[in-house]
């Protein structure tokens, strides 16, 4: 070869490879929703598995069963434990759905971009917009942004669901988020339900009624077809795409793009994203 | 410059072996493939292409990443040991190394690959000019010279000797080591030989192929272009372009059980597969159209996009050869190109 061979320098804060997972003890299982789990997992002998931030994900496996990547929900600032806000829609869901505390698993990670909250969203207002399980990825930058108060302005956050029994950690949005000030918490369910008194509407139309002016960055985390037309509606309210937020989530086995499978145009979604702005979101062939 | 009589390459094969892992081009079965030396393989150095690229040696098809075993319900990991031999991959041609130098690109990216590249530091590439390239041949496309290629130790057939030309500390350490069996000779049989391949090389019909409409600026350009609804028709989704292809890395994480645990391996996969992108809430390339795109945007588009420039295709015409619908990558670079569809 031409080219001078590489040193073969391992890969800090892996075992070896970013590939070879550490043991996770699974600490805690909350039942948000009938179809959603929270699971706090530490390491065997106490203590977080690794350091990341808000927005990126990590690789979860039950060996002989299957792994796949899911987002960080607990926030950095969190430092005794990671949570994982899980859905069961599939093989490895519906088993980790069986598990109990005290089990263990791996996890490999973190992987991945994170939500620029050093960066441009600092001092900024926030809007942060989501639909169902997506408020999982969203929920690691809300408590970053609220263990942080004085460094962003307003907060309002826009949450609806199927119905009010879908909402995820409703106990932590009602009993801690709604009481910071200067946070605004607008929930939402599709139709209406004996017992809930709020309001009651697809998120997208609810984004129109609440009328935002464009002062402020919103984070938008949903279904493809509440991402569609919430971002029609933010940009009639005339918010620009640099100002909008999202995540991408494409099929993915290695986490660190050489395995090809989340590879869009010139981007791989678990190095490059999952975290995209809607301009460069824009940029991408039409694929995701 | 260096050589040694053909009829002696059997006593320099053994003498690599004695210290080292040796594979080299055998044949068996009717066919010949890259592998490990034997006393009585059939070393083949005459056919000009491996029905499989030699990317198994630093890649290969399926390898274990850890194991892991359960016990009383814990949990413990035992990473699979790294390449430790030193060994020599002997007869890789021209677009075979520039393979591997592909291959660099994804694996020796930060975050580095620890199995490849314990791979890439034990292993010795030891090339072979290609005496006859063939009518499925377009590695000029992507500049490569299969006169001169890259390697470790070049290495030259002319009349009844194998010239040897080391071409780095590796190449240098190996010849060295081999002193015995190498004698020291000026490099007119080479000249001549590379003079006679340089002939072929123009004679050969895609010469001409021309990149042009492709590269970092198609990667905006050609995802729309009408184009692949009539290239990607013939398209099986067998996959064999995929897996014969020295640059194709896309790779497959699976659990095979033990019994007591689960070993975790990897091995090939391909874009080519209806399940290579679905998750359990959908899949983002439903046809075959997108699938077939995706292949050919990275080789020819993404991949210099992100990568300077460099092509992940080194024009080795093996699934020009190997198509079963006689589909190809010279058909939708052309399709693209000036030379039109």
């Amino acid at each position: 070869m031409s080219e001078p061979m590489h040193e073969c320098k391992y890969n800090p804060g892996f075992m070896r490879d970013t590939l070879i997972p550490q043991v996770a003890l699974i600490t805690d299982i909350r039942t948000e929703t009938p179809d959603v789990k929270t699971f706090r997992v530490e390491r065997p002998e106490g203590g977080k598995l690794f350091e990341h931030l808000p927005g990126q994900c990590a690789m979860v496996c039950v060996p002989g069963v299957g792994e796949a990547m899911f987002s960080i929900t607990s926030s950095p600032t969190n430092k005794l434990y990671q949570e994982f806000s899980i859905k069961r829609c599939g093989v490895l869901t519906e088993h980790l759905h069986s598990m109990q505390a005290g089990d263990q698993i791996l996890v490999r990670g973190p992987y991945g971009n994170n939500f620029p909250v050093e960066g441009e969203l600092k001092g900024k207002n926030l809007l942060f917009i989501a639909g169902g399980i997506a408020l999982a990825p969203l929920r690691s930058v809300i408590n970053y942004v609220l263990d942080n108060r004085e460094n962003y302005g307003d907060i309002d956050i826009l949450y609806g669901s199927r119905s009010a029994d879908d909402l995820v950690q409703r106990k932590e949005i009602e009993e801690v988020w709604s009481k910071v000030p200067g946070v605004k918490v607008h929930l939402t369910i599709d139709r209406e339900q004996e017992g809930w008194d709020g309001h009651v509407g697809f998120v997208p139309s609810y984004l129109k009624e609440l009328a935002f002016d464009t002062n402020r960055t919103a984070i938008l985390c949903g279904p493809p077809i509440m991402i569609k037309f919430c971002l029609q509606g933010l940009k009639e309210m005339g918010f620009a795409m640099e100002q909008v937020y999202t995540t991408l989530e494409l099929r993915m086995k290695c986490g660190v793009g050489k395995c090809g499978r989340c590879n869009i145009g010139t981007k791989y979604v678990c190095k490059d994203g999952p975290v995209f702005r809607f301009d460069q979101v824009d940029e991408l062939p039409n694929e995701y | 410059m260096y050589r040694i009589a053909k009829a002696n390459l059997n006593a320099l094969y053994a003498a690599i072996a004695a210290s080292k892992e040796l594979y080299l081009p055998v044949r068996s079965a009717g066919k010949t493939n890259f592998a490990a030396w034997t006393e009585g393989a059939e070393v083949d150095l005459d056919t000009l292409k491996t029905v499989r690229s030699p990317k198994d040696a630093f890649f290969p098809q399926s390898e274990n990443l850890y194991t892991c075993d359960r016990t009383d319900g814990k949990i413990s990991i035992t990473p699979e040991a790294l390449q430790e031999k030193p060994f020599v991959v002997f007869g890789m041609k021209a677009c075979d190394v520039r393979g591997v130098a592909v291959l660099d690109k994804v694996f020796l990216s930060e975050p580095v690959d620890s199995y490849y590249a314990a791979r890439r530091e034990k292993g010795i590439i030891v090339s072979l000019a290609c005496s006859r390239p063939a009518v499925s041949c377009f590695c000029q496309t992507f500049g490569i010279d299969c006169a001169a290629p890259e390697g470790d130790v070049a290495t030259w057939m002319a009349g009844e000797y194998l010239y040897w030309l080391p071409q780095s500390e590796k190449g240098e350490a190996l010849t060295a080591e081999l002193a015995a069996l190498l004698e020291e000779t000026d490099d007119a049989a080479v000249a001549e030989e590379k003079a006679s391949i340089a002939a072929i090389c123009d004679r050969l019909p895609l010469k001409g192929l021309s990149l042009e409409n492709w590269g970092a600026a198609a990667a905006d350009k050609n995802f729309d272009s009408p184009l692949w609804e009539q290239l990607y028709k013939p398209c099986l989704a067998c996959g064999t372009c995929t897996f014969v292809c020295p640059t194709c890395q896309c790779y497959d994480i699976k659990d095979y059980s033990t019994g007591t645990g689960v070993q975790r391996f990897r091995c090939w996969d391909s874009c080519m597969y209806s399940d290579f992108t679905m998750m359990a809430h959908g899949n983002n390339r439903t046809s075959q159209l997108q699938r077939f795109r995706q292949r050919f945007m990275h080789k020819l588009a993404y991949f210099p996009a992100n990568n300077d420039g460099m092509f992940s295709c080194v024009g080795c015409g093996r699934c020009v050869d190997k198509c079963p619908s006689h589909l190809n990558i010279v058909k939708v670079i052309k399709a693209f190109g000036k030379e039109g569809v």
